[in-house]
């Protein structure tokens, strides 16, 4: 696990956020506070890409993960486990592999925002006109938990995957009620790509790296790829008998 | 980046969809050279449909495969003339199609005719309720052609579709337990109805009893084994649940890939060029001749095909987009109610009501087809709108076409627990032994409703997107719930555990976020004045009389009826009447003003 969200300074990118407009952002959510090094810490983390050390850190550790630093993956692990936890229903998000599921997703085109109109101006407008940010997934995610990090250090002193649950469920809370935001992204923006990818890696299909053994879909009562009902259209009321199959043709 | 200019051709239609492809199919049996030009990419059944790769969720389904990339061209969208209109950076209410087949690769099949009112109904809703009853505003418009001449060409776009149904009356004698209020047929569905999955099963039941009249949906999925008119094959449905967002497996869907690009590509007349982006429909100092398109392969070259007559074929909007930026019609001015091109931008007005049902009762929701089961009582105008005070309706249905995990568990209810250990429990729950109940309404047009081109943001292509200024009206809306209420006896009838009904809110403007449909319509209507519709019955350019636009920017509003068998009727009629009389002519206009 990883132990600190304030990580080592990463080489920065030339690419959006601006470094000051992300202290800009982080200072008026924690107006109260001193920001001292944090913030540009924070900061520095907003504006990586992609960290070397960090890959050859995950890869000792591993990991096939690229994309997120360790530090970044021990708060996705955690936030996940909180939207999708193991109970009796059946496995939780860790159990299916969904952080793994979302690192994958953020190595293919619609991670990298190339399935999304992203040129300016942008602008703000009504919610009900939809999605007007600069940010792609990337983005989201390293601004979203690098911002998160840092406004859970100064309430509790301590990283997100530190805390009890009980905590890390209020903190999950206050982000889906937008309690704060993290530059021009609002913390429930952030929210809801994480909740909509963990949905995603809890029930796509295992070849994308989530639903191990298909857990997700033996709670749901969902039989995958089979896709074959012929026999059973109007046999009305026997419910569909037969565990999923996946793509690669595992069986459960 | 190279200029280019080619041979010149007799025909160029502009997109591979259902209306392209049926427009190329007649052009070329009349001999034309024809070359149709699609932006997106080469698509087949049995590459993007090969099972199994096909049966994924999160590519088909989530991550739009078949579907346009916004992040080259999309259009802004606002609610209000006096608001900024932004961006539609990612797809969500509206997925307009990409690729060889277009939106009929990845459509569902529900495959209707057009009931005879809603093809004239300004005419018929002020013979029967008077002229003052239409709302003040409201651009209610014919479509200047009746069933009558249409059903022909319905009949036609039946036999190549492979659409499955069960007809009510057929040479105006009853022949099977289809839809009352349906028009009269020539000639029966070529293949017998779907199967009823369960939950249409309840829902048959149910609407019986609650005093309805359901009925089979007809559907553009094979029930049997079937080989249509051009000796295209089709196999019978499985019933595997990847209707909608999908290419068809099974070739049991139909689709321009399956139905007619075989028999298509055996002229030797016929050209197909993928990856041609149309950037704009080229006309003769006159402006009132088009000479060809310019268009933009994947290099960033632009080549010009000549043609001596041009189709344009693609999307609703992309349509209306093409001759906003060629200069074809005049555009169209909402302040002063003139102009023809963006009039008329309607959309569907849907929304979708879910019973859960007791725990012993498992819905099977992933089983799927494009059939089910509807009722018609609240559709069109087939119930008293006098002391109601709307126009439109909307029929009820349980078209399931196969939910999917993804889908199924990020549906959420108002007041519902989002995520953590309730909503779990809540989404098995509901994924299990729910279903929906699907209100697909009509939308009127509006005189501040319409399309023009944005004034900011460009598309890749460096061109000002399109702009749509659209909101829901107190008409629609108002429409949305009177029939939704009707619901009620049927909910109970059902013996449902819990309902959610789905209805239109006064005063909660259209809201790109959430999936509605994909059935946009209108912008370059057809009618029978100049001034009031771009194109004329036959889907001409009133303007530029070598340009027909054929596709759902023809209707003069939304229906309560998926657009797409009516698209593909008027395609035939368009064609039809380009083969008997506009070859045989002077390349003029079909109709005088």
């Amino acid at each position: 696990m990883a132990h600190d969200a304030a990580i080592a300074p990463l080489p920065s990118s030339a690419f959006t956020p601006k470094r000051r407009r992300v202290v800009q952002g982080l200072g008026t959510s924690m107006a109260a506070l001193s920001l001292g090094g944090l913030a540009t810490q924070t900061a520095e983390a907003a504006s990586s890409e992609q960290s070397p050390a960090a890959t050859a850190h995950h890869q000792e550790a591993g990991t096939s993960t690229r994309f997120f630093t360790a530090a970044e993956f021990a708060f996705l692990t955690a936030a996940c486990e909180r939207l999708f936890p193991e109970d009796d229903m059946g496995p939780g998000a860790t159990m299916l592999g969904v952080p793994d599921f979302i690192e994958g997703q953020m190595n293919t085109p619609w991670g990298r925002g190339e399935k999304w109109f992203m040129s300016g101006p942008h602008r703000t407008g009504p919610d009900n006109l939809g999605y007007q940010l600069p940010y792609s997934p990337r983005q989201i995610y390293r601004i979203g938990i690098a911002g998160t990090q840092a406004w859970v250090r100064q309430q509790h002193n301590a990283p997100f995957e530190s805390l009890p649950p009980t905590t890390q469920d209020a903190i999950l809370t206050a982000l889906e009620h937008n309690a704060t935001q993290f530059d021009a992204l609002p913390a429930s923006a952030f929210f809801e790509q994480l909740r909509s990818d963990t949905i995603e890696g809890a029930f796509a299909d295992p070849t994308h790296g989530g639903n191990r053994h298909m857990g997700g879909w033996k709670m749901m009562g969902f039989p995958g790829a089979r896709a074959d009902y012929m026999d059973w259209v109007d046999r009305y009321e026997t419910p569909y008998p037969y565990g999923p199959v996946s793509i690669s043709g595992e069986t459960g | 980046m190279a200029e280019k200019t080619l041979p010149p051709v007799d025909a160029v239609v502009v997109g591979a969809g259902w209306a392209g492809s049926i427009m190329a199919k007649e052009l070329c049996e009349a001999g034309l050279s024809v070359v149709m030009l699609e932006r997106g990419g080469r698509r087949s059944t049995a590459k993007d449909g090969a099972y199994p790769a096909s049966i994924d969720e999160l590519e088909g389904a989530t991550r739009y495969k078949l579907f346009q990339n916004p992040a080259q061209t999309t259009v802004t969208v606002r609610n209000r003339l006096n608001q900024e209109a932004l961006p539609y950076r990612r797809l969500a209410a509206f997925l307009p199609g990409e690729g060889v087949g277009g939106a009929g690769l990845h459509w569902t099949g529900v495959h209707f005719r057009a009931m005879p009112q809603d093809l004239r109904l300004r005419s018929h809703i002020t013979e029967r309720y008077g002229k003052t009853f239409i709302p003040d505003g409201m651009n209610l418009q014919d479509y200047g052609v009746t069933y009558e001449e249409l059903e022909p060409f319905f009949d036609r776009a039946e036999k190549v579709f492979g659409t499955s149904g069960e007809a009510y009356t057929v040479d105006g004698k009853v022949v099977g337990k289809g839809n009352p209020f349906a028009p009269d047929r020539s000639d029966d569905f070529p293949l017998p109805p779907l199967r009823d999955v369960y939950t249409a099963h309840l829902f048959r039941k149910a609407a019986t009893e609650a005093g309805f009249h359901p009925y089979a949906m007809p559907a553009a999925n094979a029930s049997h084994p079937y080989t249509n008119p051009y000796g295209a094959q089709m196999g019978p449905c499985n019933f595997c649940g990847y209707c909608s967002d999908y290419a068809c497996y099974m070739y049991a869907k139909a689709s321009p890939n399956v139905n007619i690009l075989p028999a298509l590509r055996q002229h030797a007349n016929f050209t197909l060029r993928s990856n041609a982006h149309v950037l704009k429909v080229l006309l003769d100092s006159t402006g009132k001749k088009a000479t060809g398109v310019v268009y933009q392969d994947t290099e960033g070259n632009h080549i010009t095909q000549p043609a001596g007559l041009v189709i344009l074929a693609a999307f609703q909007f992309h349509n209306v987009h093409l001759m906003l930026l060629s200069g074809i019609g005049k555009p169209y001015d909402p302040h002063s109610n003139s102009g023809t091109v963006g009039r008329n931008f309607t959309y569907q007005n849907i929304t979708n009501t879910t019973v859960l049902m007791p725990p012993t009762r498992s819905t099977d929701q992933f089983i799927g087809s494009a059939g089910g089961v509807a009722i018609d009582d609240f559709n069109c105008d087939n119930f008293d709108h006098g002391p109601l005070g709307f126009i439109g309706g909307s029929p009820l249905w349980v078209n399931q076409a196969g939910v999917k995990p993804i889908a199924g568990a990020k549906a959420t209810f108002p007041g519902a627990p989002r995520w953590g250990r309730a909503w779990k429990k809540r989404a098995v729950d509901t994924y299990r032994h729910a279903f929906t109940i699907n209100a697909q309404g009509s939308n009127m047009a509006y005189r501040d409703v319409y399309l023009d081109l944005d004034p900011t943001w460009t598309n890749v292509y460096g061109q000002p997107l399109l702009r749509m200024t659209f909101d829901w009206k107190d008409n629609d809306i108002r429409m949305n719930r009177h029939v939704v209420s009707k619901l009620d006896g049927v909910v109970k009838a059902l013996g449902a555990r819990d309902v959610h009904y789905s209805m239109r809110e006064p005063g909660k403007p259209f809201d790109v976020r959430d999936y509605q449909t994909t059935h946009l319509c209108g912008g370059a209507v057809m009618g029978d004045d100049p001034n009031t519709s771009a194109l004329n019955r036959y889907l001409q350019s009133w303007d530029v009389p070598n340009v027909f636009v054929v596709g759902a920017n023809a209707f003069p509003q939304g229906m309560g009826y998926n657009p797409t068998g009516l698209v593909a009727a008027l395609a035939y009629w368009s064609a039809h009447h380009i083969r008997t009389q506009w070859l045989k002519g002077n390349g003029g206009p079909l109709v005088t003003p």
